[in-house]
């Protein structure tokens, strides 16, 4: 093969992504479009009805947006306790050592379990703890969903963090040694400082992966249609409404779950591009 | 009072060290607790018959329940399902996802390159309920019906970023020596490509495919709007087939096969980490 048809076939294949891509902004933006001109944009967005009854349909977002970012929001505050101590466990204090490999084994095993046996973990397990807790009737809602969510992305934020931590020059602890630092004080006062924006946008990257997180949401919410009250009450996320509801559909009902499905393609995309970019810089300087 | 403060700077410390161990080893409760919970509740079932048989219907079920026997039947129609969808999806993903990661490391200045490997990021990181709308779209509606190869368009436009993403790391931390000794041998760059560069890549190439796989294994959000399910044992590929997470899934929502969920679960989910545990093994064994 010559160089001129080497270059030529890589360059065909390589067409391929902005086809993919193109295709399915395209498809998500004509099959949406029949909801977006029947309820108009905004008010698509901000109507918090989803009722189907023939003849008399309304659809709105609003329910299932809140949804997505009550769950999503509070797996982030419940990964950080987890996923911050395992990162200095593997990027600081037992940088190397044999236990460090054996944890960030164990947490790819937990980013590798398919989150439909997170669902039923979740559903069988940890539902009945819930309940007998007191802290929900049903034992689904937001706070479940949560919950098993957070575990989800503890592997997602911990390992890039630990990457990051690694990166922190030896000289610049060493001097703070040398002053008589303690480990702590190295880490709240070095550590945190100089690795801070790349643990930053690990965290994003893993908000990334919880907002689009489907099966186990769909399993855990309780799939109700309102604005959740309360962080103990049922809901529904944009992806798990979509799952739910989307082989059901037709007309507009279909074109407003599409529609959905849009909306959650644009945030999960530009959470993904701010974390992607931070990356990048924090590499750079 | 010196003393003081020091002590206290050290309890500091040795706090932290021990805060931090105790939550790390904290993470590893929950693979602990799932491992164990689909275990102890699946192993019973896998027999032969689960392997080799499809799944029962659901009046089967109930009156075996009645009869207060074992639920007949297995899961072999999902089996073969998500083989034969992973196949297909393999057969395109593969070769397609390293020529472009080819690509991507062959210039990597090069803007549209660039660009690609921006859309490689945004297609990795696109949630797959998603893909599952697009490639209804795309495949069911034009199809007028749901399919097999729905099914694996959907896993294949998942595996794609993946395999890219693999192929253009590992080929980009090969010295630099290599390509330019075969070059100097006045091997093409094809040739080069072929003969020096991809071997030497093998491994990683490897591992990332061996990933992707089981990254899309256990999808079922995209396969529930593609591949639907089928309750018997199928190889036509244009007519709606099952898979090992969409049975899981039928089996949650129906509470006379509920019996039948931690065998497969107890099947997926080995079948997951083997792939990982070897593929990381074959990245380690690689680095060497």
């Amino acid at each position: 093969m010559n160089d001129k048809l080497y270059k030529i076939l890589l360059f065909v294949t390589a067409l391929l992504m902005p086809i993919v891509c193109g295709g399915v902004v395209f498809a998500l933006v004509t099959d949406a479009y029949e909801a977006f001109e029947h309820f108009g944009f905004l008010n698509f967005l901000t109507s918090s009805e989803w009722s189907y009854t023939e003849g008399d349909e309304h659809y709105g977002a609003l329910p299932f947006i809140t949804g997505t970012l009550m769950t999503t929001l509070l797996a982030l505050i419940f990964c950080i306790p987890f996923s911050l101590p395992v990162a200095l466990f593997v990027g600081e204090y037992f940088k190397g050592t044999r236990i460090a490999a054996v944890l960030s084994t164990v947490t790819d095993l937990l980013a590798g379990i398919p989150s439909i046996i997170y669902g039923l973990w979740g559903f069988y397990t940890l539902r009945p703890i819930i309940m007998a807790l007191n802290i929900s009737p049903q034992g689904s809602g937001i706070l479940t969903a949560s919950l098993v969510l957070a575990i989800m992305i503890i592997p997602y934020a911990s390992s890039l963090s630990a990457e990051f931590i690694k990166m922190v020059p030896n000289d610049l602890k060493e001097g703070a040694y040398s002053l008589g630092a303690t480990r702590a004080e190295v880490i709240g006062k070095i550590v945190f400082p100089v690795a801070g924006s790349g643990i930053f946008s690990s965290y994003i990257l893993a908000i990334g992966r919880a907002l689009g997180e489907t099966m186990t949401v769909t399993m855990l919410i309780g799939n109700t249609n309102n604005i959740p009250e309360s962080i103990t009450s049922t809901g529904n996320s944009m992806a798990s409404i979509i799952a739910n509801q989307f082989g059901e559909a037709d007309g507009l009902r279909l074109s407003s779950l599409i529609a959905i499905g849009l909306i959650l393609f644009l945030i999960t995309a530009a959470i993904n591009m701010i974390g992607k970019i931070m990356i990048k810089r924090t590499r750079i300087s | 009072m010196t003393n003081n403060k020091v002590k206290k700077r050290l309890a500091k410390d040795r706090l932290m060290l021990w805060g931090v161990c105790l939550f790390a080893a904290m993470t590893a409760t929950p693979l602990i607790a799932i491992l164990g919970e689909v275990l102890l509740k699946g192993y019973d079932q896998l027999s032969w018959s689960f392997f080799t048989e499809p799944t029962p219907t659901a009046y089967k079920a109930m009156k075996a329940i009645e009869a207060g026997e074992p639920i007949p039947g297995g899961i072999a129609n999902g089996i073969i399902g998500t083989m034969l969808m992973l196949a297909m999806a393999s057969v395109f993903a593969v070769p397609i996802g390293i020529l472009c990661g080819v690509f991507l490391a062959e210039n990597p200045k090069n803007k549209f390159a660039q660009f690609v490997s921006y859309l490689t990021d945004l297609l990795q990181g696109t949630p797959s309920v998603i893909i599952g709308i697009v490639t209804y779209i795309w495949v069911v509606v034009p199809m007028k019906g749901y399919s097999a190869v729905a099914g694996s368009v959907a896993l294949f436009i998942m595996m794609l970023p993946l395999i890219i993403r693999s192929t253009e790391e590992t080929l980009k931390i090969l010295p630099a020596s290599l390509k330019e000794a075969g070059l100097a041998l006045g091997g093409n760059r094809a040739r080069v490509m072929m003969k020096v560069q991809l071997p030497a890549a093998f491994g990683g190439i490897f591992t990332g495919v061996l990933l992707a796989i089981s990254r899309v294994i256990g999808e079922t959000a995209p396969l529930m709007f593609t591949a639907l399910g089928c309750s018997f044992i199928r190889f036509s590929i244009d007519k709606p087939i099952s898979a090992v997470p969409l049975l899981i899934w039928e089996f949650f929502n129906d509470p006379n096969l509920q019996e039948l969920i931690w065998g497969a679960s107890l099947f997926l989910l080995l079948f997951v980490l083997t792939l990982n545990i070897s593929a990381k093994y074959i990245a380690k064994k690689w680095n060497q």
